[in-house]
């Protein structure tokens, strides 16, 4: 007889991300990334944005291909629907963000996943956006993330890795803290 | 105390083995070692003993240890009440009647300019006279500045920015409302005694620490020291780094031992928002993160407490004390303010609770890192003879305590010993510490 360990895998190199860490500590200059995304107005509300090439480590970095994401409005907004709302592709960001860090505190913590779901609502008001009542703003007046996490842990141990994951978040961190926007025209 | 004889200075430095910057705990306790290993020294003191409990404290601040646990080497509470916390004058008390009775060779008045590499150890440069010496240990503290976001500077003239080494009581405020930023120990203090005064305050609370005062019948401080949690040394954690920057528990020592928390100040009506983020258009900008601060502090003391009960068991505690509890959820407003216009008037004075830096300004030792922090490996500066003391988890987690300062000083004069050892026998001064210890 001989004891097995069963391995945690939730796809996660922590391994490398620790290394990353340690390697950035020493070069704390190749940290800084910039992401890009290109848009072109295609018609109406429906625009299309491609996302390929951004910076980090000190250089151009590219991804395995490039991605294109369309961008609309529903009927009932009097568009076509040819993608999602903008501010739904907020709510894409979110949920990713924090579903990948569950993911990677999961790993550093040795707690095994089965499933991670997370429903992420946005709401707002439209008087903001229509310009109908000034007080009211554009954007989400509140945003609900509900996970319902299936893993080898206590459920107090998984509610750790989602306030752990919130606390490195850069979505989180993007929707939660006011951020200095510059819009130029060429 | 003794007076050191003054020399003009245009003097030569006067030398010494050892010259230790400040004459708070942990100095003294440092100055407690040097002595019993007949290392002659110095203590250089800018004002008197205890000069920052003396002059640089609010008026109703106790200490967040009881009185049984402020030891220092040599000294242990023997007075009426074990269980209670001391105000600033008995603190100060204290801490004369130590360096009394060590006739620790204290140097009031004496603030240090410089301490500079000079031949086989150090010169320190101070305004009454410069000294030379082969090891310097720095015991100046962890909290000499208060460390202010730069938005400060941005705040309408009408709106008083007040940092709590300068607040001393309500009254010193004007009438109005009041922000407190940061709601770590000093900023609860700070907000519930302002909120009593009449002035409606509103607290910006980012990450923290809850903790409550008393737990199954004892003090916190007990648990914390009992389980072991306290020695928890600097090389047994995970990331040291972060350990250090964990933000001080929400405390406070008060006559009834009673617990201050995000509960107690919202009940009696401060109103809670997220971290100050920024100030933008006359508008102060806060963070939408509260729930999730608080939800994971309130986590956090859930481990916490399990961790105890579990020591408990496993101690055969159960029986002597009462039984485990748990605590409400921290109670967050639905929808806390995210903005406050500066110009309707709500806000007159902004109380800066958010912590406090060392003062290394003096320090002409390349020992700091790209971020200005100082490198040290459990108080043993990289540079021979350099030594630091009462850092936030410097050796161990009861490091900046002042119940901290016996172990450390005793290691590390331990190690200060060795090193003058070695130095002697090698005759130079070599960058390699050859020296270990446990």
């Amino acid at each position: 007889m001989h004891s097995t360990t069963i391995e945690v895998n939730n796809g996660v190199n922590v391994t490398a991300l620790l290394g990353a860490r340690e390697a950035l500590a020493q070069a704390p200059e190749a940290a800084r990334f910039t992401w890009r995304a290109s848009c072109d107005w295609v018609n109406g509300t429906h625009s299309r944005t491609s996302i390929e090439g951004y910076h980090g480590l000190g250089e151009e970095q590219h991804h395995k291909t490039r991605f294109v994401f369309d961008t609309d409005h529903p009927e009932v907004f009097a568009s076509e629907d040819h993608g999602p709302t903008p501010v739904e592709c907020v709510l894409v960001g979110l949920a990713g963000c924090l579903t990948a860090g569950i993911a990677a505190v999961a790993q550093n913590r040795e707690i095994q996943l089965r499933s991670v779901k997370a429903l992420v609502e946005g709401s707002m008001d439209i008087q903001g956006i229509l310009g109908m009542d000034s007080d009211v703003r554009n954007g989400f007046d509140e945003v609900k993330v509900t996970f319902e996490i299936d893993a080898d842990a206590t459920q107090e141990e998984i509610e750790a890795l989602v306030a752990q994951s919130q606390k490195r978040s850069a979505v989180y961190d993007i929707l939660t803290n006011p951020t200095n926007v510059a819009v130029h025209v060429k | 105390m003794i007076d050191g004889t003054r020399y003009p200075q245009c003097c030569p430095a006067r030398v010494v083995t050892v010259v230790v910057i400040g004459a708070g705990h942990a100095g003294l306790a440092m100055s407690h070692y040097l002595g019993k290993r007949g290392i002659d020294h110095v203590i250089l003191e800018r004002g008197e003993v205890a000069n920052s409990w003396r002059h640089e404290r609010w008026d109703s601040l106790r200490l967040l240890t009881p009185n049984w646990q402020c030891r220092l080497p040599g000294l242990r509470y023997a007075g009426p009440d074990p269980e209670g916390f001391m105000t600033m004058p008995e603190v100060v008390d204290v801490l004369r009647q130590y360096a009394r009775q060590l006739s620790a060779p204290v140097h009031n008045d004496t603030t240090v300019l410089s301490v500079q590499p000079a031949d086989n150890g150090y010169r320190v440069v101070t305004d009454q006279g410069d000294w030379q010496c082969r090891a310097v240990v720095i015991a100046s503290g962890a909290f000499n500045l208060p460390a202010i976001p730069a938005l400060a500077e941005e705040l309408p003239s009408f709106v008083d920015s007040v940092s709590p080494r300068d607040y001393r009581n309500p009254n010193q405020l004007q009438n109005g409302g009041v922000l407190v930023v940061g709601a770590s120990a000093t900023g609860l203090q700070l907000a519930d005694e302002i909120h009593r005064s009449g002035r409606p305050v509103t607290l910006a609370v980012g990450e923290h620490v809850r903790m409550p005062r008393r737990y199954r019948g004892r003090d916190i401080q007990w648990w914390m020291e009992a389980a072991g949690l306290l020695d928890q040394r600097y090389d047994e954690v995970d990331d040291i780094g972060r350990a250090r920057r964990v933000p001080s528990p929400q405390l406070v020592g008060s006559a009834d031992h009673s617990t201050l928390d995000l509960n107690a100040l919202s009940e009696r009506g401060v109103s809670l928002v997220g971290r100050l983020a920024g100030l933008r258009d006359g508008k102060l900008q806060f963070s939408g993160a509260l729930r999730g601060h608080c939800r994971a502090a309130d986590l956090k003391l859930g481990r916490l407490l399990d961790a105890i009960d579990e020591w408990a068991r496993e101690s055969g505690m159960d029986d002597e004390v009462d039984p485990p509890e748990r605590f409400p959820p921290t109670r967050v407003p639905d929808a806390p303010r995210l903005s406050l216009d500066l110009a309707s008037g709500e806000i007159r004075t902004v109380v800066w609770a958010t912590g406090f830096k060392p003062d290394y300004s003096w320090l002409h030792v390349p020992v700091f890192d790209r971020k200005g922090q100082l490198c040290h490996d459990g108080g043993v500066i990289d540079a021979p003879g350099l030594y630091v003391l009462g850092l936030p988890f410097m050796r161990r987690r009861k490091s900046s305590f002042i119940h901290g300062a016996d172990d450390d000083t005793r290691e590390l004069s331990a190690h200060l010993a060795a090193y003058l050892d070695g130095q002697h026998h090698a005759g130079v001064t070599t960058r390699q510490r050859s020296v270990t210890f446990a």
